[in-house]
């Protein structure tokens, strides 16, 4: 098991119960759950809406991208999702926000981001336009070393001088309460028992 | 129209649609009004120009809907249009629709622009202004751009003329001859309307702080209460006075606010009055405590003071219409001719610009003269009151001549011989503020183009309405960028509605929206105006309820955002009604600080603390949140704050107790709680902003003498004086010389002081100092000279008497009860007084008494009193203040009782002397004291009896006294438990009973026994007395007998 859990005895044992028990769902790979799996979880536990955003923390979790999430995936993510410090946090959501995994956020990823966030605006204009101009807003003020897209580095000071921009791209961490919730939900699941025969 | 919609109509700033409008006033209203009219009656009058096609349609945004159109039009779902078209068949009135409620309008002729406004009834007024918001040369419209609204010479006029008769006989041609006279036309209508805005315009000049005081200064010296008065009293409500002249709080002057006043008309109630740079106005009693005063405007606005008195006032107005004034009507006519000559060479061709010009120039004469007789009036004929007031001074200054007796008024005479140099001045200057204005107004003009910050603010906001939650972050985040600290995007977060969304995100659940929007909130609420805007939102409701939140960083955000917002009366009684007061209260609940370990937890516990106590201060100002604050358990938690070593902790903390230790409660929990100990440590910290807040704690709290000698105690007087080198910081000054000043109330303090070389420090700031810190200074050496005799020497070694009696022509009443006081306590000395008198400072003392303040007409006549009783030769020093003998007598109508005791004891001194006695024995001072007798007050009744002793002295005043009723009343003050009561009245019992009629009032009132009594008393002076009385009470009776037996 990774050493750095942030979790009680407890709460890795509710956590490990929830996950077997999930797992039961699918009795030919008990040891993995599927993606849409954890999506529903994460779905349900925290309301977390926006598709992108949703497939995107769903692969983070999934750290050797076999498209299945595994019992240590599932703690190691949780505990960074749950109860993660503060740089594992910035990681996290640049994780997330880099949809190709290459390192940077760009204007591309921004935008499909973001795609979502303008609704109510007045039908005579094209919600594009609004997205394109927050888009650069952001471009702007984020990117420090001008090179036209995020890094890693230029993330990490923007979230520094201003934590607002942790969760700028999109909602991708939960709130308090729902980690709260989330762990009495987790304790309720019976203790897994390996065989049953 | 063109010239005039260019110039004289009045454009606003800054708006939402990107084009200049029409402010709301007179003026334009007038104009608009004009205008409706002139374009209705049109086709009626000139049904051949009305036809006329525009060159290019008249376009705007209408008020109307399309259903409010009757008469020969088609209809159609996008809009409607007339059946009559032009040559090109375009239809002459074409209504665009935009959306639901939302048209455009176009119309290209005269004449149905004129059934257009006929049909918009009673929103011809609104429609009006749209079309000439949008349309701000319509003559260019109309006729094409070379007719466009130009300055200067203009041409275009012959120009059509020339083509017009070139193609005579074309059809074009007569086209043509149809638009000159449209044009021509127009221009008409231009001029008339520009001589109405011009007569409009003329009435209103604005006024400046130079010529508000002017006026002051003028009406102050005609101010009084005898006959030749025009007004009782005419007084700043603030003193201050700020470089540029205005009495006002910086944030009232950028409402234009020059000053309040308090005037008292002879013949009616006192008003208090907001001198406006657009008028004068009566306010709904703005206080020397701005916080809780009401700014707001109370009927008319007059052009200046005189007019707004005159119109309140009949008495006034008598008084300024009785005057005459024809030595100065001559000579503005011939500096008229004389301006108009020397600008008659380059007089513009076009009449109507020469028209034009003319009056301006008429217009700048009269500037110009008012500025030279120091007061604002525009037409000519409006001049009488300026010119009166001029006379009145005149005449006065001759009165002065012919009766010496006024000589006394030391101060309006000085006042009298400071005129001429300030007159000179200001006509110099006055082309300078002329030229101010003038760049004022290029200014705003400039302003019109928005800047663009406006228009990227105006974007996010729009953002933050449409976006779902990240986007609203992201554009909260992008508008913290802007430097909210400008005005400019303070004002244009408001303007395009953002205060809404802002204050409507805080109801939201998303927290991180809420951090966003508090932290612009916190910024922007650093604007008054935003403040007043928040706060009519409702967004104190909201906030006070965030304080309760279960995030750290929004309970922060929001305690910072009320104490900011909280800066004025209403949104501090909001916050306390909404329970805000409570809440913040518990924000301070933080672990005792100090304590180890220190996480991030408690670190984070004692920001929350920081800023409730931030909150707190600003809501302190009001003396209910004083109270709630106290019911809310606030003094224990910030006494424990108090312990904090971090300055940005402590400032609000002390900030807080500062303002509620007004509160008697406060004090004395103050000191039960040791919180004197920790205010005295932070006297030594670096931070002066502290140490100021430090210092006006303890000069509010010292006012109780355990408070002293704690201070004392604990060291803290050492600090103080210490603060007195730091004299680049007015404030911090005026609070260590006010702790110092109560302080030294007590006498071990006294002497701490005279260790510490205070005098010598006081003295040195007695000069140059604004007046905050001179009245705490003056009250402070007052203080040590009162205690400590020896300290009246080191004044005046330290040269600090020439400085106090300069003091004495000042006019703040605060310090004017302190430079008397100290002034007095100085003049026990003999060579003090040698010094005071030598500087005329007696003389100055006696005009005081003159004062409205009844507390500096009675600190006044105290400190007259040790002057009499040391000057070398008083009697004849007293009898040299021509009046002044008259003046002390008939302050005895005072119905101020420490009035009447310091001239009782004044009056007691005064008649020493023989002579002075006789004269104000003429004066009838003996039925007046006589009348006072009746009184319980034993202070003075003390002084009272010594005047009456005093007074018996002369003819027969004696029996006078006996005959106004005076004895009875007397033999009562027997009962008094005061010895000093005793004492006086004995001597005057002593001296009326040498009146045999006395002997037998005084024996029926019962006197023999308590006299009795008093003969054993280890007061000599009233034993003897006490035996005198009853001496000359048996003598009396032995008289009788020996009568009767005879």
């Amino acid at each position: 098991m990774a050493p750095s859990l942030h979790f009680s005895k407890e709460e890795v044992d509710a956590l490990t119960n929830m996950f077997k028990d999930l797992g039961k769902a699918n009795p030919s790979r008990p040891e993995k759950l599927e993606r849409t799996q954890v999506r529903e979880q994460l779905h349900v536990q925290f309301g977390v809406t926006d598709d992108i955003i949703l497939d995107r923390i769903v692969r983070v979790f999934d750290l050797d991208s076999d498209n299945y999430v595994n019992l240590s995936e599932w703690l190691q993510g949780l505990s960074v999702f749950l109860k993660g410090t503060y740089e594992e946090k910035k990681q996290f959501c640049f994780k997330v926000y880099d949809l190709n995994d290459d390192g940077f956020i760009t204007r591309e990823e921004i935008f499909n981001l973001l795609k979502s966030s303008m609704t109510k605006l007045q039908t005579e204009e094209d919600p594009d336009e609004g997205i394109k101009e927050l888009l650069e807003i952001t471009i702007k003020r984020m990117d420090a070393d001008k090179d036209g897209k995020i890094s890693r580095d230029d993330f990490s000071e923007a979230v520094d001088a201003d934590i607002l921009y942790l969760e700028h791209f999109g909602s991708c961490l939960p709130e308090p309460k729902d980690v709260e919730a989330f762990l009495k939900v987790a304790a309720t699941y019976p203790p897994y028992r390996a065989t049953y025969y | 129209m063109g010239q005039t919609l260019a110039r004289a109509a009045q454009w606003t700033s800054v708006s939402e649609g990107g084009e200049g409008k029409l402010e709301f006033n007179k003026a334009n209203e007038l104009l608009l009004n004009s205008f409706i009219r002139f374009v209705e009656a049109f086709p009626s009058k000139h049904p051949q120009e009305a036809a006329l096609v525009f060159k290019t349609p008249l376009v705007w945004k209408t008020v109307l809907d399309t259903s409010e159109f009757s008469g020969d039009y088609e209809r159609s779902d996008d809009g409607l249009r007339s059946k009559a078209r032009d040559k090109h068949d375009q239809p002459l009135l074409f209504v665009e629709k935009l959306g639901e409620l939302n048209h455009k309008v176009h119309v290209s002729t005269l004449g149905e622009l004129s059934n257009l406004l006929k049909a918009a009834g009673n929103k011809k007024m609104q429609e009006a202004r749209a079309i000439l918001e949008a349309n701000r040369d319509p003559v260019a419209k109309i006729l094409g751009d070379g007719f466009a609204t130009v300055e200067g010479e203009d041409n275009s006029t012959l120009r059509l003329l020339d083509q017009a008769s070139k193609e005579s006989g074309d059809q074009s041609a007569e086209e043509n001859q149809t638009k000159l006279r449209l044009l021509l036309l127009t221009q008409q209508f231009d001029m008339e309307l520009m001589r109405n805005s011009i007569k409009e315009l003329s009435q209103e000049i604005r006024l400046t702080p130079q010529l508000v005081n002017n006026e002051i200064h003028l009406l102050q010296s005609f101010a009084g209460t005898d006959g030749g008065c025009a007004l009782e009293s005419i007084q700043h409500v603030l003193e201050y006075e700020f470089d540029n002249g205005c009495h006002a709080p910086p944030w009232r002057q950028v409402n234009g606010d020059i000053c309040y006043l308090v005037v008292k008309p002879l013949d009616g109630d006192e008003m208090s009055v907001t001198a406006n740079t657009s008028g004068c106005y009566v306010n709904k009693g703005v206080t020397s405590n701005m916080d809780d005063s009401n700014f707001d405007r109370e009927g008319e606005t007059y052009k200046d003071l005189v007019s707004l008195l005159s119109a309140k006032s009949r008495k006034f107005q008598d008084m300024i219409n009785s005057k005459e004034f024809a030595l100065h009507e001559e000579k503005k006519t011939e500096q008229l001719n004389a301006y108009e000559d020397a600008n008659a060479d380059d007089e513009p061709d076009r009449p109507m610009e020469r028209e034009k010009t003319k009056e301006e120039k008429e217009e700048k004469v009269i500037k110009e003269k008012t500025r030279k007789s120091k007061k604002k009036t525009s037409p000519s004929k409006k001049m009488q009151p300026t010119l009166n007031w001029k006379n009145e001074e005149n005449k006065g200054k001759q009165e002065k001549v012919d009766k010496p007796e006024k000589k006394v008024s030391r101060q309006a005479s000085d006042r009298k011989t400071k005129t001429p140099a300030l007159e000179e001045e200001y006509s110099e200057s006055s082309s300078e503020s002329e030229e101010e204005e003038e760049s004022t107004d290029r200014r705003q003009e400039q302003n019109s183009d928005l800047p663009s910050e406006y228009w990227q603010i105006q974007k996010l906001v729009k953002y933050l309405k449409g976006g779902n939650q990240t986007a609203t972050v992201i554009a909260l985040c992008a508008m913290r960028d802007f430097n909210l600290s400008q005005e400019t995007c303070q004002l244009a977060i408001r303007d395009v509605g953002g205060l809404d969304v802002l204050i409507n995100l805080l109801e939201t659940n998303a927290i991180k929206c809420k951090i966003g929007s508090l932290k612009i909130l916190k910024e922007i609420s650093r604007n008054t105006q935003i403040r007043k805007a928040i706060a009519d939102l409702g967004g104190l409701q909201t906030m006070v309820d965030i304080l309760q939140a279960s995030d750290k960083d929004l309970k922060c955000l929001s305690a910072e955002t009320i104490a900011n917002v909280a800066k004025f009366r209403r949104a501090r009684r909001t916050v306390r009604q909404h329970g805000g007061i409570r809440k913040l209260v518990a924000l301070l609940d933080c672990a005792p600080i100090g304590s180890v370990p220190v996480t991030p937890e408690s670190e984070k516990d004692v920001e929350v603390a920081k800023c409730g106590a931030l909150a707190l201060w600003s809501c302190s100002k009001s003396t209910k949140n004083k109270q709630a604050i106290r019911k809310a358990g606030g003094i224990p938690l910030l006494a424990r704050l108090l312990k904090a070593r971090h300055e940005d902790m402590l400032i609000p903390v002390v900030g807080t107790l500062q303002e509620c230790s007004s509160e008697h409660s406060y004090r004395l929990a103050i000191r039960t709680e040791g919180m004197i100990e920790d205010l005295v440590k932070n006297l030594h910290s670096e931070n002066q902003e502290l140490q100021m807040h430090c210092a006006s704690a303890i000069f509010k709290c010292a006012e109780e003498k355990e408070t002293r000698d704690l201070v004392r105690l604990y060291g803290g007087l050492d600090p103080m004086v210490a603060l007195l080198n730091k004299s680049d910081n007015k404030e911090l000054l005026a609070a260590a010389t006010g702790a110092i000043w109560k302080c030294a109330m007590s006498p071990e303090n006294v002497s701490r002081f005279q260790e510490l070389k205070a005098i010598e420090l006081l003295v040195g700031l007695l000069n140059e100092q604004p007046e905050e810190v001179l009245v705490n200074v003056v009250g402070a050496l007052g203080e040590c000279a009162a205690q400590e005799p020896s300290n009246r020497m080191a004044i005046r070694k330290a040269g600090g008497i020439p400085p106090l009696v300069n003091l004495l022509t000042g006019t703040n009443q605060a310090l004017l009860v302190n430079v008397t006081k100290a002034v007095g306590a100085c003049a026990t000395e003999a060579d003090n007084m040698g010094i005071i008198d030598r500087l005329d400072g007696v003389r100055l003392l006696w005009s005081l008494l003159k004062n409205q303040n009844q507390q500096v007409q009675a600190s006044a006549a105290w400190a007259i009193c040790p002057c009499i009783e040391n000057a070398k030769d008083a009697g004849e020093m007293v009898r040299s203040f021509v009046g002044g003998l008259e003046l002390i007598v008939s302050l005895l109508k005072s119905d101020d009782r420490e009035v009447l005791a310091s001239v009782c004891a004044a009056i007691a001194n005064i008649a020493k002397d023989e002579e002075n006695l006789a004269v104000i024995t003429d004066h009838g001072v003996v039925p007046m004291l006589a009348k006072l007798a009746t009184t319980t007050d034993d202070k003075l009744r003390r002084h009272l009896a010594d005047a009456i002793a005093r007074c018996c002295m002369w003819g027969n005043n004696r029996v006078a006294f006996g005959q106004n009723g005076a004895v009875a009343p007397l033999v009562k003050y027997l009962k008094s438990p005061d010895i000093n009561v005793h004492r006086a009245t004995a001597t005057a019992l002593f001296q009326l009973s040498r009146d045999p009629n006395n002997c037998i009032t005084m024996h029926d009132s019962g006197v023999v026994k308590p006299l009795i009594d008093m003969v054993g008393s280890e007061d000599f002076a009233l034993q003897e007395a006490a035996a005198g009385c009853i001496g000359n009470i048996r003598l009396l009776a032995l008289a009788n007998e020996k009568a009767r037996y005879k």
